[in-house]
């Protein structure tokens, strides 16, 4: 008789047993059984010598991170510290690199192209543009991000962001959204898209659509080097030498906390409007403190995150160092193609105190916003070219000093471009990889379009204000 | 065996330097299963081990770990405290 | 975003710990031909990714909280002449609470039937760890339990018995100090021991001290035994289905639980799975 059970009456019985039981009450029985065993076997295997619980140094520091005055305060310390760092140390390497690749090698190559007799569409094809644009990726990128991730994964290791996380969860709690979207936020301030898959963490769908939309904020590796680079040679530069890597420092992570700010605010807007409901509950383990191992750390986050970061940079910058060039060279009538899109689109870029270079440069770096800058630079230099009479390869050996010179001087830049360059950095579209991850993970349209577009909304209206504001106000 | 007061009081209500053990979950569904999962459960001892620069959540220290909760979260744990508070775990 | 596959895998790794190299070879994200596979499971945080680079030669970044791998990734080694297929399953508390996290770890032990389920557990809340521990061993007995981050329990004033441990779960119990390498010629020995059956295990059962639950357990095994003779887990699958859970409901209905007598469901399971495999690097 038993040989002839089948899968049916096997699942009969299962549901009369469990009525039999009681739902809930079951699983309450079955994980107090597991305890009790666990709880027994723990207690054997583990002896206290001296000190019972943990160190007092994790205690004291756990004190000091998440007190009521000073824990905001070593926060933003914390991180101003880890910017300044990053700007006033990427200083000399940065002005290196420019002199090597924007000077010597593309002087030589231009020297080897004439003595191989290439024609001008070739040279400038394969230098002013491929070679060029990646040289300026890898000469502004690369010595800031050396030093700021090493250091930003220091702080991860150490056990840090879930304090952070732990500090802020009230103003999340109060804007609708899940505890762990702290913590997905805080991976965005690396990668958007890896910020993205990170909230597969929060289990409720709506608490995690509203992470997934929000993480665009958290500002990512391809905008860190434009906000360092504005900030350096604009907000710094405004301030006595002595102080201006703080000023510059002080400006990025505002912005930083600028998109804090606007996540919660977002946050509270999506979990009142389009996506109601309570907060669910949450647990948050805080891990104990480990000393980072530091030579660790900085072999694989620069291994690991620099080398890949730049690789990418690196591959997009290439070819829209080829298209940037070309849409530069060929003539439509009496402009470029390029000439043509910047003047099309300048008018609004003048709206939002940006200009027609900086919205063109958006839509070419799509695909990786670590190429903003030098598309801006590219286009700037070829498309006034003749307004500022200088001629292709004269002022190609740029170091900050020398961007400033040409924004301001060619591309008519004021330090409302730059602070407005800076928020539209924090607000526009997220990257093409992002935008197919939010596709992948929500396999939803709809949100995938509201989180692509809801950012560049929000982008055109704080510029514009800012802009009108402060040409109101007789500032420009 | 602990002796415990009579008044039956929720874990938002502990205080720091306290050791209480939890008496009744009165959380439902998912909720219950994490606490579960975390050893919060009747019979655990519990402390506060920190709290939130804004007043909540809380940490609480269960079994060795150190777990945030939110006060509607640590609302619907009932605890008791013992009469006198004793070293033992 | 960074996929697993786009990591690069070292061939020569200055910061690798130095241990008994002569016997692993690292074979990156190479798992093609395995002899065996083997699964790391484990509590949130407990060091679960350090091992998997360590055993790799990958680096999955390892970072300092709760939740870090949200997907399984995957990586190979080569020990002792057989090769094997590393998965690292996302860190969980448990087994039984049905959020996405603990079914693709425990879709995974259980259908994916790994020759060896590696567990890391936190020397430092053995407690809370044990939890989990106890839940695997309920599904497989072919189970390792790694005993990681010593030396933050003997920084914290805690000493652990592994010997005793080992006792208690009937499992070899490997104590690590993985960020240093520690422990992982142990760990790979313990591995290829379970692996060939060298190893005596005698799992440790849960006692549910309900005569209720033990009844309803034992009648729902028997008639499991009677309609699916040899599989391995009849109890832990009894216990599911008087929870009402429904991935074992359809299993059971589908024959999908059949095929673990026989071992089938490895092959449909591990393609299945590795549709939804997303690991990021950075």
């Amino acid at each position: 008789m038993a040989t002839d059970t089948s899968a049916n009456d096997i699942l009969q019985t299962a549901t009369q047993l469990r009525a039999q039981i009681g739902g809930e009450q079951y699983h309450d029985k079955l994980m107090e059984a597991i305890y009790t065993d666990a709880a027994q076997i723990a207690d054997q295997s583990v002896s206290r010598e001296g000190q019972r619980s943990r160190l007092g140094f994790d205690q004291l520091l756990d004190k000091a991170l998440t007190h009521p005055v000073f824990g905001f305060i070593v926060m933003g310390l914390m991180f101003l510290g880890v910017f300044w760092l990053t700007i006033a140390g990427a200083n000399i390497p940065s002005a290196i690199l420019s002199d090597l690749l924007l000077g010597t090698v593309y002087g030589w190559l231009h020297t080897l192209a004439t003595a191989l007799s290439f024609p001008l569409w070739l040279s400038g094809l394969l230098i002013d543009g491929i070679y060029l644009a990646t040289a300026w990726v890898v000469a502004v990128m690369l010595p800031p991000m050396a030093i700021f991730f090493p250091l930003f994964t220091l702080l991860e290791d150490f056990g840090y962001l879930p304090r952070v996380a732990f500090n802020l969860d009230r103003m999340f709690h109060k804007a609708g959204a899940h505890g762990k979207q702290s913590l997905s936020m805080m991976m965005g301030f690396g990668c958007n898209a890896a910020g993205v898959i990170a909230t597969r963490i929060i289990d409720s769908p709506r608490e995690r659509l509203i992470a997934i939309i929000t993480n665009n904020f958290s500002i990512c590796n391809g905008r860190w080097p434009t906000l360092i680079l504005m900030g350096t040679i604009f907000i710094g530069a405004t301030a006595p030498p002595a102080l201006a890597s703080f000023f510059a420092a002080a400006s990025v992570v505002t912005i930083a906390v600028l998109g804090i700010f606007v996540t919660l605010l977002v946050s509270a807007f999506l979990s009142r409007s389009w996506l109601k409901g309570e907060a669910s509950v949450y647990s948050l383990e805080l891990p104990p403190y480990r000393p980072p191992r530091i030579l660790q750390t900085l072999y694989t986050s620069i291994i690991d995150r620099t080398l890949i970061v730049l690789w990418r940079a690196v591959t997009m910058a290439a070819p829209a160092g080829a298209v940037i060039w070309l849409s530069s060279n060929i003539y439509i009538g009496d402009a470029s193609i390029a000439g043509h899109l910047v003047n099309l689109l300048n008018p609004v870029g003048v709206l939002l105190g940006l200009n027609g270079v900086i919205l063109v440069a958006y839509i070419v770096a799509i695909p990786a916003n670590e190429i903003v800058i030098p598309t801006v630079l590219m286009l700037t230099l070829t498309l006034g070219r003749n307004i500022a009479g200088a001629q292709a390869g004269v002022m190609m050996e740029l170091d900050e000093g020398q961007v400033y010179t040409v924004l301001t001087q060619v591309g008519g830049w004021t330090l409302l471009t730059a602070v407005n360059l800076m928020l539209f950095s924090l607000l526009h579209n997220p990257c093409s990889t992002t935008i197919l991850t939010i596709w992948k993970e929500t396999k939803n349209v709809r949100w995938t379009v509201v989180a692509t577009i809801l950012p560049i909304v929000l982008g055109v209206g704080v510029t514009f204000t800012t802009a009108t504001i402060a040409r109101l106000l007789g500032w420009v | 065996m602990m002796t415990t007061t009579s008044a039956a009081i929720t874990l938002d209500q502990l205080q720091p330097g306290q050791i209480a053990t939890v008496t009744t979950l009165n959380s439902t569904g998912l909720n219950r299963r994490r606490l579960l999962d975390l050893g919060i459960l009747p019979g655990t001892a519990i402390t506060v081990e920190m709290r939130s620069p804004l007043g909540d959540p809380t940490a609480y220290r269960v079994r060795g770990s150190v777990i945030a909760l939110r006060r509607e979260q640590s609302r619907e744990i009932e605890i008791t405290l013992p009469a006198s508070v004793s070293e033992s775990e | 975003m960074i996929t697993q596959t786009e990591t690069l895998p070292t061939t020569a790794c200055a910061t690798c710990p130095a241990f008994n190299s002569a016997q692993l070879r690292k074979l990156g994200i190479n798992t093609e031909d395995w002899d065996y596979v083997v699964a790391l499971a484990g509590n949130p945080n407990t060091g679960k990714s350090t091992v998997f680079n360590a055993l790799t030669g990958l680096r999955q970044h390892v970072g300092n909280w709760p939740g870090k791998t949200v997907a399984r990734a995957e990586g190979g080694f080569r020990y002792d002449d057989a090769n094997y297929k590393l998965v690292d399953l996302p860190g969980t508390y448990s087994l039984l609470s049905t959020s996405v996290d603990e079914e693709i770890a425990r879709d995974f032990i259980l259908f994916g039937q790994p020759d060896v389920t590696i567990v890391v557990v936190d020397a430092t809340r053995l407690e809370r760890n044990l939890n989990l521990c106890l839940q695997i061993l309920e599904i497989t007995d072919r189970v390792v339990v790694a005993l990681n981050l010593m030396d933050e329990a003997n920084r914290h004033g805690l000493k652990v018995d592994e010997r005793h441990l080992m006792r208690q779960l009937g499992v070899p119990v490997v104590p690590m100090v993985a960020r240093r390498g520690e422990g992982i010629p142990e760990l790979l020995s313990a591995v290829r021991q379970v692996v060939r059956g060298e190893f005596a295990v005698r799992p440790h059962r849960i006692q549910y001290r309900d005569l209720q639950i033990e009844n309803a357990v034992n009648n729902l095994v028997g008639q499991l035994d009677a309609r699916f003779p040899g599989l391995p887990n009849a109890r832990w699958v009894a216990l599911r289905l008087l929870e009402g859970d429904e991935s074992i409901e359809h299993a059971l209905a589908e024959g999908t639980l059949g095929d673990l007598q026989r071992g089938e469901a490895i092959k449909s399971q591990n393609e299945r799975m590795t549709m939804g495999v997303v690991g990021y690097g950075d």
